[in-house]
C-alpha cells in the first residue's frame, strides 16, 4: 500500500463517533483521498441528520463523503465493502478500559483486523482537535513484508508533517545464543548483540536506500526482547503517536491462544496503530 | 598468551590461597561436626560433606572464592528427615535420609541444566527471611540443651523454646558433675564467640573462634589427663563418636522408602534450602570478591548438586555454598577456587591425624558454636530492619517463621508466598493486574547513547522478577544502566531489595545503576508504601545529643580549625577505592572532622558474614593529595609481613635508610615509582613520628592507627600527623 485514495471508517452511533469522524476526515484531506462511511444497520432520517449536523462541524472534505447503508453482520458487510469499493485503509477506533490508561481492540475491530484486505489503522485517542504527528515507530522486522511497511510510514510521515520515524528492529533472546552466566559468557553475549545490532542496521540501511525520506529524520534502534510486544512497550515509553507494523501472515486459532507478534499489540495498544497489508 | 598469563597468576597465588585454605579448614572443622551432630547425623558426615563439597567444586563449580560444606539451613530439615523417615531409630533414619540427599543432589544437577538454580528468585524476600529464622530459632532452640550438657531434652521447637529457662535452672542445681562441666565449657565456648569480634589483636584473630574453642577444649582433656590428679569429669556420652577407621566405614544410603510421601517430602525440602542458601551465599560472596567477579550460578549449582550425591553416597550432609566460611576465606585472601580445595585436603589431614584429639571435643563446646549460629539466624536486628522496610514485610516475616517453626518449612515458606500475593492484592485492590499480566514479557531493554535502558510494565513483583532479572544480568556492570519503572504499577519489596543489589554491585564495578519512575505518586495508589519507594540510601542517624566524646571533638576542631559533624551523610566514595576497603562493606562514616582535604571520621563497616561477621568501629584520616602519588601500603615490620613475603608480595627496602626499612614494611606495584616518592625528608618524617597504616591510591592517602575509634587525644595527634604529611607530600 503506497497510495491511498479511498479510505473507510464505520458508522456507529456511539459517542466516539464524532471525534472518530473528525479524525477521518482529517486523515482524508491530508491524503486528499476519498471518504467511504459504512453503517451497519437501518437507515432511519434521524441518524443522516446526525451524521450531516457531525460533518457540517469537521473540516471540509475535499472530495465528497459516500455512505453506505446496508443491514446485516457488521464483520461480512464492512469486509465486503471494503472489496467492492477498492478501499486502501480502514480506519477503526479503540476502546478504553475502564479507568485505566488502557486500550484494547473490541472484538468486532479485532476481526476486522485479522480478516480486512486492506491496511488498518487503529486509534486510540481520536480528538476533535488536530494532535500533530510528532514521531512514527516502525517494525523493521527481518520480513518479505518490512520493505513496504517502511516506505508506507514515510508515505505517513510525509503526509502528516511528522519529521520523525524511529525504525525498530527487534531481536530476540533465542538469536543471541549466548547465555549470560558470568563475566566471560557476559562479555560475549555483549559482542554478538552488537554484531546483531550491526547487522540489523546494515540490513534496515539497505531498504532504506530505496526510499526518498527527504527532511525526515529517520533513526534506527534495535531491542532486545519478545517480538511484537517489545514494539508496543518501545512506542509507549517513547511516546510515539503512531506504530507501523506489518501485518501477520497466517493467523490461526493457535496464536490467539498464544498471543504473539500483533495479538500483544491488539491486547493492549500503547498508540495508534498502522497494520500495513 | 592469554592463558599462560592466568597460569601464571594462578601459580603465584597458590601460596595464598594454602593460607586462605587452612583457616578456613580451622573453622570448618568444628562446624562440620557440629552442624552434623545438630542434624543428628554422625558427625562425620558433616566432614565429608565438606571434603567432598572442596573437591568437586573447586574442580567443576562457576564461582571463584566460595567455600562449600554442610550448611546450616539444612541442619533443620535433615534433622527432622532422620527423625520422620527412621521412626525413631536415628541411624536408619539417616540412612534413609542419605537416599533423599543423594536424589535431591540429583534434582539440584537437573535445575542447574534448566538453568533453573536459582530457585530463591521465585520467592519473596521477606518470607526467605523469616524461613531462615525460622530455622535458627530450630538450631538455637534444640542446640541450647546440649550446649547446657542435656542431651535428653525432646519436643517440638517450641516446646524446647519453653523448656529452656528449666534447662538453665537444671543446670545450675545439677549434682551430675559431667552435666555441669560440659555445660560450663558451652557457656564459655559461647561466650568466646561472643566475644571474639570484640578483641582487635592480629595474632588471637589469626585462629577463627570456633577453633579456639576445639583447642581450649581439647587442651583442657589434656591438663585433666596429664597434669591433674582428677580424671576428666566430663562423660563420653558427651564427647564427639567419630568411627575408629574412618576411611574404611562409610555409610551408605538405603534407598527403601523412595516411593513414600515423607521422603518425597523430605527431597523437596532439602533441594529447596539447599538451593536457596547457596544462592544467597554466592550472591553475598560476590560483593565481597575483591577482583569482582561474576559467578555462574547454574554452573555452581550443579556442581553443588554433584556433590552433594556423591557425599551422599559415602554418608555426608548436602554440600551447599557457605556464607561464613566463605567470607572468612575472602578475609584471608583467598582468590580462587584453589583456596576451597586446599581447605578440602587439609581437613582430610586433620580427620586423619587428630582423630584421636577430636574425640575428646564435647558436644557442649560444639552446641555453642551452633546456638551462635542459631542466633545470628534469627538475631532480632533481622526483625528490625524488616520492620523498617514496612509493617506489611513484618507481617510476612513473622507468619512465615510461626508457621515454619509450628508446621515443615515447605508449608512455611508456601505461607510466605500466598501472603505476600494477597498482601500485594489488597494493596493495589486489584486482582486482575497480576492475572492478566503475569505471563506477558514485561521488561524491554535498549541501549540509548550508551546507556542500558529498562523500561517495565504493569507490575513488578516477586512473581516476574526472573523477567526483569534475566535483562539485567546481561548488562556489563561497568555500564550506565537505567531501569525505569514508570509503566509499573506496581513494584514489591523483592525487587527494590535487588534493585538495591545492582545498585551496588554496579558502583562496585564502576558503573552507575539508578531506578527511576517511581516518585511520581499516581492518583488512587497514593499510598507511602516501601514497596515502591525509592532505593533506600544509606541509612543516616538522626540528630541527637552529643555524647561527651563529640563535644570534646568539637571543641577540638575549634580549637584546630576543622570543621565539625557529628552527624554526617557524607559519602566518602573514595574510601571504596583503597585495598583496605576491598572486602569490608562500609556501613556508615560519622563525626567528621574537616579541614581543606584532611579529613578524620569514625567509621563503622562490617567484615565477613553471618557466624564470621564483625562489625568494627575505627577512626581513620583521609588526605586529598593534590599531586598524583605512587599506590603503596606502608606498615610496622612484623610477623605478618613475613607470612606475606610467601604470598608474592615484597617489602621494597630502602638501602640509604636501613633503620627505616627494618621497621617498615612497604609494599606496592611501582617499586621505581616508590623509591623516587619517598624522599628523606618523607622517611625522616615516618621515622620521627608514630607508625600508622598507610595506604595510597593515586589521589589520596588512607591513615589509620588501630582497627578502633580514637580518643580525642589520639584524634588530635591523628590530624597533627595528617598536617605534617600532607605538608611533606604537597613538596614531593
Amino acid at each position: 500500500m503506497q497510495k491511498i485514495h479511498k479510505i473507510l471508517i464505520g458508522i456507529a452511533f456511539s459517542p466516539n463517533l464524532k471525534p472518530n469522524l473528525f479524525e477521518a476526515v482529517r486523515i482524508c484531506n491530508m491524503f486528499n483521498a476519498e471518504l467511504i462511511g459504512v453503517h451497519v444497520g437501518e437507515k432511519t432520517n434521524k441518524k443522516e441528520t446526525d451524521l450531516q449536523q457531525i460533518l457540517l462541524e469537521a473540516e471540509v472534505l475535499k472530495k465528497p463523503i459516500k455512505t453506505v447503508w446496508q443491514e446485516g453482520e457488521p464483520v461480512k458487510v464492512i469486509l465486503n465493502t471494503v472489496i467492492e469499493e477498492q478501499i486502501d485503509l480502514l480506519i477503526l477506533g479503540a476502546l478504553q478500559k475502564e479507568n485505566l490508561l488502557k486500550y484494547y481492540v473490541g472484538s468486532i475491530a479485532r476481526k476486522l483486523t485479522r480478516k480486512a484486505s486492506c491496511s488498518i489503522l487503529l486509534l486510540i485517542k481520536p480528538s476533535i482537535e488536530r494532535q500533530a504527528c510528532k514521531h512514527i515507530v516502525v517494525n523493521g522486522l527481518k520480513d518479505k513484508k518490512t520493505e513496504e511497511t517502511i516506505r508506507t510510514s514515510v508515505l505517513f510521515s510525509k503526509h502528516l508533517m511528522c519529521k520523525k520515524v524511529t525504525i525498530v528492529e527487534e531481536i530476540s533472546q533465542s538469536e543471541l545464543q549466548v547465555k549470560v552466566d558470568d563475566d566471560k559468557s557476559l562479555r560475549k553475549a555483549t559482542i554478538i548483540k552488537e554484531r546483531l545490532k550491526n547487522r540489523e542496521d546494515q540490513r534496515v540501511k539497505n531498504i532504506l536506500k530505496g526510499i526518498d525520506s527527504e527532511n525526515i529524520s529517520i533513526q534506527m534502534q534495535s531491542i532486545f526482547g519478545t517480538r511484537g510486544y517489545s514494539i508496543g512497550h518501545y512506542a509507549k515509553i517513547k511516546r510515539a503517536d503512531l506504530l507501523v507494523m506489518n501485518a501477520p501472515t497466517n493467523v490461526g486459532i493457535l496464536d490467539r491462544i498464544f498471543p504473539h507478534d500483533i495479538e500483544y499489540i491488539l491486547s493492549e495498544l500503547p498508540t495508534d496503530v498502522l497494520i500495513v497489508k | 598468551m592469554n592463558k599462560k598469563n592466568t597460569l601464571k597468576t594462578f601459580i603465584g597465588e597458590i601460596p595464598r590461597n594454602l593460607f586462605s585454605g587452612f583457616v578456613v579448614s580451622l573453622i570448618a572443622l568444628p562446624l562440620g561436626l557440629g552442624l552434623a551432630l545438630a542434624s543428628g547425623a554422625p558427625p562425620i558426615s558433616g566432614i565429608i560433606a565438606a571434603i567432598v563439597g572442596g573437591i568437586v567444586v573447586s574442580l567443576i563449580g562457576g564461582s571463584k572464592v566460595t567455600i562449600t560444606g554442610p550448611g546450616n539451613g539444612l541442619v533443620v530439615v535433615i534433622l527432622s528427615a532422620i527423625t520422620v523417615l527412621g521412626n525413631g531409630d536415628m541411624y536408619q533414619g539417616y540412612l534413609y535420609t542419605l537416599a533423599a540427599i543423594v536424589i535431591s543432589g540429583i534434582l539440584l544437577i537437573i535445575l542447574g541444566f534448566l538453568r533453573m538454580g536459582a530457585l530463591g528468585d521465585f520467592f519473596p524476600s521477606s518470607a526467605i527471611q523469616g524461613m531462615l529464622a525460622a530455622i535458627g530459632i530450630g538450631i538455637f532452640a534444640k542446640q541450647i540443651h546440649v550446649m547446657l550438657g542435656n542431651l535428653d531434652a525432646k519436643g517440638s521447637i517450641v516446646e524446647l523454646l519453653i523448656q529452656v529457662p528449666e534447662g538453665i535452672f537444671n543446670f545450675l542445681k545439677t549434682d551430675n558433675s559431667s552435666m555441669f562441666y560440659a555445660g560450663l565449657i558451652g557457656i564459655i565456648s559461647l561466650l568466646i564467640m561472643v566475644f571474639y569480634s570484640k578483641i582487635r589483636n592480629r595474632y588471637f584473630q589469626l585462629i577463627p573462634a570456633p577453633m579456639w574453642i576445639v583447642v581450649l577444649s581439647v587442651g583442657l582433656y589434656y591438663y585433666f589427663d596429664v597434669f591433674s590428679a582428677a580424671a576428666y569429669p566430663i562423660d563420653k556420652n558427651l564427647l564427639i563418636a567419630l568411627p575408629n577407621d574412618i576411611l574404611s566405614n562409610f555409610a551408605f544410603p538405603d534407598f527403601g522408602k523412595v516411593y513414600q510421601l515423607e521422603f518425597i517430602s523430605a527431597v523437596i525440602s532439602i533441594t529447596l534450602i539447599a538451593s536457596i542458601e547457596s544462592l544467597l551465599s554466592i550472591k553475598a560472596v560476590d560483593k565481597l570478591d575483591p577482583l569482582k567477579r561474576r559467578s555462574n550460578v547454574n554452573k555452581d549449582i550443579r556442581a553443588l548438586g554433584l556433590a552433594t550425591v556423591i557425599s551422599g553416597f559415602l554418608g555426608g550432609l548436602n554440600v551447599v555454598t557457605v556464607i561464613a566460611r566463605s567470607s572468612v576465606n575472602v578475609n584471608n585472601k583467598g582468590s580462587n577456587r584453589s583456596a576451597n580445595f586446599f581447605h578440602a585436603l587439609f581437613l582430610v589431614a586433620f580427620i586423619l591425624l587428630f582423630a584421636t584429639e577430636l574425640r575428646k571435643i564435647p558436644l557442649s563446646a560444639l552446641a555453642a558454636i551452633l546456638v551462635f549460629t542459631g542466633y545470628k539466624l534469627a538475631a532480632p536486628e533481622n526483625l528490625k530492619k524488616v520492620f523498617n522496610i514496612g509493617s506489611e514485610q513484618l507481617l510476612i516475616f513473622i507468619a512465615t517463621l510461626l508457621v515454619t517453626i509450628s508446621t515443615s518449612l515447605i508449608t512455611g515458606i508456601l505461607v510466605g508466598i500466598i501472603i505476600t500475593f494477597i498482601i500485594h492484592i489488597i494493596i493495589n485492590k486489584n486482582v486482575l493486574l497480576f492475572i492478566k499480566n503475569i505471563l506477558k514479557p514485561n521488561v524491554l531493554m535498549f541501549t540509548e547513547d550508551g546507556k542500558y535502558y529498562v523500561s517495565v510494565k504493569n507490575f513488578s513483583s516477586f512473581l516476574n522478577y526472573t523477567k526483569l532479572k534475566s535483562k539485567l544480568d546481561q548488562i556489563p556492570e561497568t555500564e550506565e544502566a537505567i531501569v525505569d519503572f514508570t509503566l509499573c504499577d506496581f513494584v514489591d519489596h523483592s525487587v527494590m531489595e535487588n534493585m538495591n543489589n545492582y545498585s551496588e554491585t554496579f558502583e562496585r564495578k564502576g558503573g552507575h545503576f539508578e531506578v527511576i519512575g517511581l516518585d511520581d505518586s499516581k492518583p488512587g495508589s497514593a499510598h507511602p508504601f516501601a514497596l515502591r519507594k525509592i532505593l533506600p540510601k544509606h541509612r543516616v542517624p538522626k540528630k541527637g545529643v552529643l555524647t561527651k566524646r563529640q563535644k570534646f571533638i568539637q571543641k577540638i576542631s575549634e580549637e584546630m580549625q576543622y570543621s565539625y559533624e557529628a552527624f554526617s551523610d557524607l559519602e566518602l566514595k573514595e574510601l571504596t577505592n583503597f585495598g583496605y576497603f576491598k572486602t569490608r562493606k562500609i556501613d556508615k562514616v560519622s563525626n567528621v572532622l574537616t579541614n581543606n582535604d584532611c579529613t578524620i571520621f569514625d567509621v563503622q563497616f562490617s567484615e565477613g558474614e553471618m557466624i564470621a561477621k564483625q562489625i568494627i568501629k575505627a577512626t581513620m584520616l583521609h588526605i586529598h593529595t593534590k599531586n598524583k602519588i605512587p599506590k603503596f601500603t606502608l606498615d610496622k615490620e612484623g610477623v605478618f609481613e613475613y607470612i606475606l613475603h610467601f604470598s608474592g608480595y615484597k617489602d621494597i627496602d630502602i638501602d640509604a635508610h636501613p633503620d627505616f626499612s627494618k621497621r617498615f614494611y612497604l609494599s606496592g606495584k611501582n617499586e621505581e615509582k616508590i623509591r623516587a616518592f619517598f624522599t628523606d625528608e618523607l622517611i625522616l618524617f615516618f621515622e620521627s613520628n608514630k607508625q600508622y597504616h598507610i595506604e595510597a591510591t593515586n589521589v589520596g592517602l588512607l591513615v589509620l592507627s588501630n582497627e578502633r575509634l580514637a580518643s580525642v587525644k589520639e584524634i588530635k595527634a591523628l590530624a597533627y600527623f595528617g598536617a605534617s604529611l600532607q605538608k611533606i607530600i604537597e613538596r614531593c
